[in-house]
């Protein structure tokens, strides 16, 4: 029972954030109502079990990926009105949308379908560690993905920095187009002379 | 006892408000990739949730997998919209109409 209370709080404070990320006019106030978004659904990925996920969430994204949003934010000088313009123009289509699309999917799961016996959730035992279950999933069946996963963030990091690198103008970095139409002519002269006699 | 509807239906309505969120503000190239976020955080609910119900961790393992794939695409992302920024001075998306950087 407290726990059904628990997921309606923060399902309510999750929703609620939510709307705020997206009519609210001012990035800043919009990426910090994404932390709580992240915060709350976190807390009802605890409640469903996956305690390791959950703390990845919050690491990951509150930690990284949101601030780097934030950096981005107060780093841009953008200018707010205009970007507001059509706001109240595009506010019914993207309303109408969103609440057709609410009615069709709470018509299909509120159907019973996913209310049968088969989808008993599994409670599992004090001992249970999900971090380890996960860890010989991740580390065996999926050892090639999770490889792939890594070389994806390392393309990432690689791509973030190459795009936004500032060339300085006075840095004394080789040039290697210039180095590698060098001809041999270009650095080495053989000269033809006499051997000389010592006096 | 949480049942299985009441977390799809969560994620559902989390879906829908960033789908409107998308429609609504179109101009703001930051706030759409906020809303992308909250897309990926919907259907990773959805994959926990099932994951849950049905007593099958492979549905976690994709979760790790799209966090980490969410946070590669948001890091890049942010670098294209700075790089954007810094030449053409705004980041209206009706503005960004030429091929040219």
């Amino acid at each position: 029972m407290i726990e059904l209370i628990l997921f309606y709080v923060v399902a309510a404070v999750l929703v609620f954030s939510a709307g705020m990320v997206v009519t609210v006019r001012n990035p800043v106030i919009a990426a910090l109502s994404l932390v709580l978004c992240f915060f709350c659904s976190a807390a009802i990925w605890m409640l469903l079990e996956a305690e390791f996920l959950a703390i990845v969430l919050v690491l990951v994204y509150v930690g990284a990926v949101m601030v780097l949003f934030l950096f981005v934010v107060m780093m841009l000088d953008i200018n707010l009105a205009e970007l507001r313009a059509g706001f109240s123009r595009f506010l019914p289509i993207g309303l109408t949308v969103a609440l057709v699309m609410i009615f069709a999917m709470v018509l299909v799961l509120g159907s019973g379908f996913f209310a049968g016996s088969n989808y008993v959730p599994l409670k599992h035992a004090a001992e249970y560690s999900n971090t380890r279950e996960l860890g010989l999933l991740l580390y065996t069946e999926y050892l090639y993905p999770f490889e792939i996963a890594g070389a994806i963030l390392l393309v990432a990091i690689i791509a973030a920095i190459a795009l936004t690198l500032r060339k300085s103008r006075n840095n004394r970095s080789p040039a290697p187009a210039k180095q590698v139409i060098v001809k041999r002519a270009d650095r080495i002269r053989l000269v033809k002379m006499e051997s000389e006699q010592k006096p | 006892m949480i049942a299985l509807p009441q977390v799809l239906i969560l994620a559902a309505i989390l879906f829908c408000i960033s789908v409107a969120g998308i429609f609504i503000n179109r101009k703001n190239v930051l706030i759409l990739l906020m809303c992308i976020e909250l897309m990926l955080l919907s259907v990773n609910m959805n994959f926990i949730a099932f994951s849950q119900f049905l007593g099958d961790i492979h549905g976690q393992v994709f979760v790790f997998f799209i966090l980490t794939v969410a946070a590669a695409e948001s890091a890049i992302g942010l670098g294209i919209l700075v790089v954007l920024f810094r030449n053409r001075n705004t980041i209206n998306v009706s503005e960004l109409d030429s091929m040219k950087g």
